[in-house]
């Protein structure tokens, strides 16, 4: 199986000389820098995740303090925080930030991070395009982000509805800022989202069936699927909106007889499908996290597998549950009424299956599993409230109040956000090779948990009291002085718990190694060292089982209990500290792997998109100026092998290579093939022999 | 796929790993699926691509069937040239033989040939570019702009957006040709071109999509 292999068209064929050195003559093609500047050209799939996971963090932090600054503002009645415009810009960044520019990266950061690991691969399928994707959505962030130095934040609310969005209503560049700014991340969620399909189905290692894949990977195959036909729709709508405004088009222009119910058709045909594609990967996270700490396999692997991907349909058939106030009609509001209430069973079967595996488990209750159950109980609270949307008649009550922000708070940050932070600590040590501090997790853990029900809970009620949403002020004597108050208490918490938790990564550094396998976990990230070698595994693994990790250190005594092997091997050559109690080493020879080379021409063709962008709304030389880098970059890119001929002499390819190579005469067959090299990766047991080409 | 995976025996995936061809020559195709990782790429952004072609062709069928009082301009549907636009579908059509037998002379190692009908197919695209632009200027000369009204805005972004796609195409196929001209697309990666292909093809369906739900369908 080709590990790593990447061809995009142009790229030299097997055999023959690679000529190109020196892309254009402008640029030596970067080797093995060391230091910050590795990390601008890193293929490598675990880099670009921590790049994902660092980026989003800094994201949430700027979403987090819009969010105080809204709450400063509905503290009191009548608040004189902030300016009604300034307002607007907030909420709507604060959405923006947080759906886009947060949990969607963050859980992308994951996936990297993640899939190749658990799946027993080398990289993802397709390197070079990863590392474009995380520029792609970087510079799509800073891109949105620069509207508040150049004359205003869009302000028109996340799902920026027709005809308010249009130039009439909103004439400064503020939307326009959120068309292109959107447009430019979804780039990076549609070649993400193959990316990563391709990965799942295409670079498991042998035995790894679809139905050994742990539950993290399926939950986000699923979602990357969901991007996959989610994005192009927000795209068409995008489109649409930026020519009305930039060209006069005539869409969203009511005046011209447009209908703006199309946008909202379109925006949702993609909305909820999103909001699994925030959910779904959180829910793996948890369902990793929750038989780790339970130590019991998942309870009904199957139907969790099952029940993901009839979501994943499903979701699709339901979206017109955000337009039962529209005016679209009894029909379509009894029929996506009924569609919401069954979309609510396989997520029951889920949580079901959660309490299934927690019962009668030898409960730890380390923070990642604080967290985990954190969302078991939190998103049933969400999950429930949104059933209640789901009966329509209840919801024309409810739509447009307060309601809906703790409905959809508590699926997104009592479900992904806590799922999120329960893989944070989870895989803190395997990324980093050191743990969190547990007691520190833990005050952040319960300071969160009370910071986010003080905040969304009293929402239930004053939304049922008719307070609205997106409204800058309420007046006194409604009755929601002290719930609004308690509210604003509530979010004080939750930055409090986040600075907790910024502490405990910064004091995390002096932790002592965790090892290999901190939580004796059961699936293959677990079997190799802390962090990772570049190339993750010495010995590509062959399965056998799901679970695989925990079957090769644990045999069932008669009675089906659990008893430890006495001898089991690692992955890869690991520290002292996670060997003992049978763990061993296995004696393999890696100089022979080779991965993709670092590349220039990723961040290249990003940097192009935000100029073109640019250029759009101020001068069309900017954008022509981004269109030759965009060109040229695919160009460059077409023309490098995905492995760098020379660097074989020196190192592994990748940045950070890991000693000498043997010197191979490494040819452009090897930017195809980047494997285990064969006799040696072959000794272990069962691996697929010649499974990578040999130079 | 799933099921018989999970019953496949461990053995079997081992013997199956065995009889991974061992010499360097050998094309880079083992992956789980079998299909390699581009084509399989490729096939997950047609499948993309349809959402997007179906968004556009959506809002275009919403807005033609649409009673615009005092709708300025002339309708969409009053302008076509239906002969006009038939003979280059057709031509358009044609590109996709032309693009398998570039496809079929390529894998037969035919080099000049699978050349001649690269050109072919990028020049049959060309054509059909060219008719659009004629049909776009001689739209905007009977008075319909791209701002018009809804129609002609609908009408524009969603042909504009096929133009945009064939042009792309038509610069792959050209790609390929200079490739193959430098002797960089020996047959053993005909797979390129294959996949190149995909795209072309797909391009045209879309485009047998349009011409009937657009132009031979009255509103
Ligand atoms: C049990 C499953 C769920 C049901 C039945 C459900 C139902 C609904 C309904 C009917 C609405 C529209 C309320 C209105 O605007 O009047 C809504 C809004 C919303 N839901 Fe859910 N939901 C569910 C799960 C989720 C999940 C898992 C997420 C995200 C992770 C989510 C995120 C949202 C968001 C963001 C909104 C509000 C969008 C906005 O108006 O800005 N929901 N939900
Ligand atoms: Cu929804």
């Amino acid at each position: 199986m080709a590990l790593t292999e990447e061809r995009p068209p142009l790229e030299l064929t097997s055999g023959e000389e690679a000529v190109v050195r020196k892309p254009l003559g402008v640029f030596t093609r970067p080797s093995d820098s060391p230091g910050w500047r590795s990390w601008l050209t890193t293929v490598d799939h675990k880099k670009i995740g921590i790049m994902y996971g660092a980026t989003a963090m800094a994201f949430f932090a700027l979403g987090g303090l819009e969010a105080l600054l809204i709450r400063a503002q509905l503290a009191q009645p009548n608040g004189q925080v902030l300016d009604p415009q300034v307002y607007n810009q907030l909420f709507t960044m604060h959405g923006t930030t947080m759906v886009f520019l947060v949990i969607m990266p963050m859980l992308a950061g994951f996936a990297n991070y993640l899939i190749p690991l658990m799946i027993g691969a080398r990289d993802v399928a397709y390197p070079r395009l990863n590392a474009f994707s995380y520029w792609v959505f970087l510079f799509g962030g800073l891109f949105l982000y620069s509207s508040f130095f150049l004359g205003g934040a869009p302000d028109s609310g996340w799902f920026n509805y027709a005809p308010q969005s249009g130039v009439a209503y909103s004439p400064g560049h503020g939307i326009d800022f959120w068309v292109l700014g959107l447009q430019i991340t979804g780039i990076a969620s549609l070649v993400g989202a193959v990316n990563l399909i391709v990965t799942c189905l295409n670079m498991r290692a042998p035995g790894m069936t679809l139905l050994r894949m742990p539950v993290f990977v399926w939950m986000a195959l699923v979602a990357q699927f969901l991007l996959l036909f989610a994005i192009p729709v927000i795209t068409v709508a995008l489109f649409l909106l930026m020519f009305d405004r930039l060209y006069g088009a005539n869409f969203f222009v009511v005046e011209a007889g447009a209908d703006p119910l199309l946008w909202q058709h379109l925006f949702w045909i993609f909305g909820h499908p999103e909001v699994y594609i925030l959910i779904l990967p959180a829910f793996g996270i948890v369902s990793d996290v929750i038989p780790t700490f339970s130590r019991k396999p998942l309870f009904g692997y199957p139907f969790m597998v099952f029940s993901g991907i009839a979501i994943g349909f499903m979701g699709w058939g339901v979206w017109a549950h955000h337009m039962f106030a529209s005016g679209v009609g009894p029909v379509s509001v009894a029929a996506f009424s009924l569609s919401t209430m069954f979309i609510a069973v396989p997520t029951g079967v889920k949580i079901f299956n959660w309490i299934g595996t927690l019962w009668r488990g030898k409960l730890s209750f380390t923070v990642a599993m604080l967290f985990a159950v954190g969302l078991v109980s939190q998103f049933t609270i969400g999950g429930l409230s949104g059933v209640m949307h789901s009966v329509a008649p209840h919801d024309t009550q409810q739509t447009d109040t307060y309601f809906v922000v703790a409905h959809f708070h508590y699926v997104l940050f009592g479900g992904s956000m806590f799922g999120i932070f329960s893989g944070i600590y989870y895989w803190w040590p395997k990324i980093f090779g050191h743990k969190l501090s547990e007691r520190i997790g833990k005050v952040h853990f319960w300071l969160m948990f009370a910071g986010f029900n003080l905040t969304f809970g009293p929402m239930h009620i004053v939304g049922l009291q008719g307070m609205p949403r997106r409204t800058a002020t309420y007046p006194e004597g409604m009755g929601w002085d002290l719930m609004n108050l308690l509210e604003t208490i509530g979010s004080f918490l939750i930055a409090l718990s986040f600075l907790v938790w910024v502490y405990n990564v910064v004091r995390s550094r002096k932790n002592p190694h965790a090892g290999a396998d901190p939580w004796d976990g059961r699936t293959l990230e677990w079997a190799t060292s802390s962090p990772p070698p570049v190339h993750n595994f010495d010995v590509e693994p062959t399965v056998g089982h799901l679970d695989e990790w925990w079957h090769r250190k644990y045999d069932e005594d008669e009675s089906g209990r659990p008893v430890r092997r006495e001898h089991y091997e690692f992955l890869s050559a690991v520290d002292e500290v996670s060997l003992g109690r049978g763990g061993r080493e296995p004696q393999v020879d890696t100089s022979s792997i080779h991965l993709p080379s670092p590349s220039y021409w990723p961040i290249v063709i990003a940097l192009g998109l935000p100029l073109i962008s640019y250029g759009l709304l101020y001068t069309y030389w900017l954008s022509a100026l981004g269109g030759i880098m965009v060109v040229g970059g695919v160009v460059g890119l077409g023309l490098e092998p995905s492995v760098d001929p020379e660097a074989g002499h020196d190192d592994h390819g990748h940045d950070d290579g890991h000693g000498p190579g043997p010197g191979t005469d490494a040819t452009g067959e090897e930017a195809e093939l980047v494997g285990v090299g064969a006799g040696d990766g072959a000794t272990a047991s069962g691996d697929r022999a010649g499974s990578g080409e040999r130079a | 796929m799933s099921v018989s995976e999970q019953t496949a025996p461990p053995e079997v995936v081992a013997d199956r790993a065995d009889h991974v061809p061992h010499d360097a020559a050998a094309p880079a195709h083992h992956t789980s699926t079998g299909l390699s990782n581009e084509k399989l790429g490729m096939w997950l952004f047609l499948g993309s691509e349809c959402l997007l072609f179906g968004g556009l062709i959506s809002a275009f069928l919403l807005y033609r069937s649409k009673d615009v009082e005092g709708m300025v301009g002339p309708a969409v549907g009053d302008l076509y040239d239906i002969p006009f636009t038939s003979v280059s579908s057709f031509v358009l059509l044609m590109s996709s033989l032309t693009m398998v037998l570039s496809l079929s002379a390529i894998q037969r190692a035919d080099h000049r040939r699978a050349r001649t009908w690269l050109l072919t197919t990028a020049m049959l695209g060309a054509t059909f570019i060219a008719g659009q632009v004629y049909e776009f200027t001689s739209f905007v000369r009977e008075g319909l702009g791209y701002t018009t009204n809804l129609q002609s805005s609908a009408f524009y972004t969603l042909t504009g957006f096929h133009g945009v796609h064939v042009t792309i195409g038509i610069l792959m196929l050209v790609s390929l040709f200079v490739m193959s001209l430098r002797g960089r697309l020996p047959a053993e990666r005909s797979e390129t071109v294959e996949i190149v292909g995909l795209y072309w093809h797909f391009v045209d369906i879309i485009w047998i999509i349009i011409f009937t739900l657009v132009y031979l369908i009255p509103a």
